[in-house]
């Protein structure tokens, strides 16, 4: 019982975090779910963090896995909720007030100020998320082929990271990293 | 035969729900907001382009991810209170179910190394996405100088000197709120400058 207080402590915490996505999020979620509470590994938060990339919908359903290794199914539903609900009922109530405010004259200060922050989030994200995920040349050099892949054409993201599974476990036979 | 000009009756929650579960199963690889731009947009006309771009932009600037922030907008547009939480639902039960199945796979076959080699993998890739996902937030909303600046410091904070995230985004999101505050129209014209 105490874990799922925990659960909904942590992702609830989290939830407000999430300016400008998922990852920025990310620095606090290694910290409170592998340093503080231990719930997973740092190599296991990465697996269900990149999983949770090819699954359909929004990109951060893995609080679910999270919540269904400290607790089962009323684990994952206990951290679904934390984390969407006080977002949720955030963005429920400026969305009605924001129409509102289409000519309060700090809008677009406020617009322009989170944004660059928020990119500033996503980038100490995917700085900390690549100490954990590039453990060598060769997967440096699958991160830089998707990134490349990606900025360039308008591929699925789905199939890279597919093929960069598989290019992991070719690696894996023939015993390279 | 009916006029242009009327807008179309909203749909009914279950209409709504079904419509966000669709597009929450298929949604794969992320790229939500493309998805979801086809299905509200062009297939059911429930809303135009620019009332999508205006909720789209105040679901950036809220926390919350993109997917689920537009899911409660939209829905809450077409039919209130419950139709936010309908189309959040189904939104996100695909995905949900399938990550909470993951877990448990995981726990049975997370430690065979061929999965981990898999795993393993996939984060590099997903590495490559978060950064582009990253630089195309960028490009949309980097204008100056400081606002660079603003990312840069920002990113070594949390990333390097582990300044807690609510922190940074606090300290930092005052500065650059107040670096990009309105100012008159004329910004401070000194009386030196001032022509005639």
């Amino acid at each position: 019982m105490k874990n799922l207080w925990d659960l909904a402590a942590v992702f609830s915490y989290l939830s407000l975090l999430t300016v400008g996505g998922g990852m920025a999020a990310f620095p606090e979620l290694k910290d409170l779910t592998v340093n503080t509470y231990h719930w997973v590994t740092f190599p296991e938060l990465l697996h269900f963090y990149s999983l949770g990339q090819l699954a359909p919908g929004p990109n951060m359903m893995m609080v679910a896995s999270i919540g269904a290794v400290v607790g089962h199914i009323p684990g994952a539903l206990v951290a679904l909720i934390a984390f969407f609900l006080p977002t949720g009922l955030l963005t429920l109530f400026v969305g009605r007030l924001w129409t509102h405010l289409a000519t309060w004259r700090w809008r677009p200060a406020i617009q322009t100020g989170l944004g660059s922050v928020a990119v500033g989030l996503v980038a100490a994200g995917a700085i900390i998320m690549g100490m954990g995920a590039v453990t060598g040349i060769f997967s440096g050099a699958i991160a830089v082929i998707v990134f490349l892949l990606l900025w360039r054409t308008k591929i699925n993201p789905a199939y890279p990271i597919v093929v960069s599974g598989l290019v992991g476990m070719a690696m894996h036979w023939l015993n390279i990293n | 035969m009916s006029e242009p000009e009327t807008p179309p009756p909203p749909p009914s929650l279950g209409r709504l729900f079904w419509v966000f579960f669709v597009m929450g199963a298929t949604s794969l690889g992320g790229g939500v907001v493309g998805y979801l731009r086809t299905g509200l947009v062009v297939r059911q006309k429930w809303l135009d382009d620019l009332s999508f771009v205006e909720l789209l932009s105040i679901s950036q600037t809220l926390p919350g991810l993109n997917a689920t922030n537009m899911s409660i907008l939209v829905g809450d547009r077409l039919r209130g209170g419950w139709g936010a939480l309908v189309a959040t639902l189904g939104m996100c039960l695909p995905g949900a179910t399938l990550m909470t199945a993951a877990a448990f796979a995981y726990g049975v076959g997370g430690d065979d190394p061929w999965s981990k080699a898999f795993l393993h993998g996939i984060a590099a890739g997903a590495l490559g996405l978060i950064v582009v996902v990253g630089v195309q937030l960028g490009s949309k909303v980097l204008k100056e100088f400081a606002d660079y600046v603003f990312v840069i410091a920002t990113a070594v904070a949390v990333a390097f000197l582990k300044v807690p995230v609510p922190y940074a985004l606090l300290a930092a999101g005052a500065i650059a709120i107040w670096w990009h505050r309105p100012r008159d129209r004329t910004p401070k014209a000194g009386p030196k400058e001032d022509p005639k």
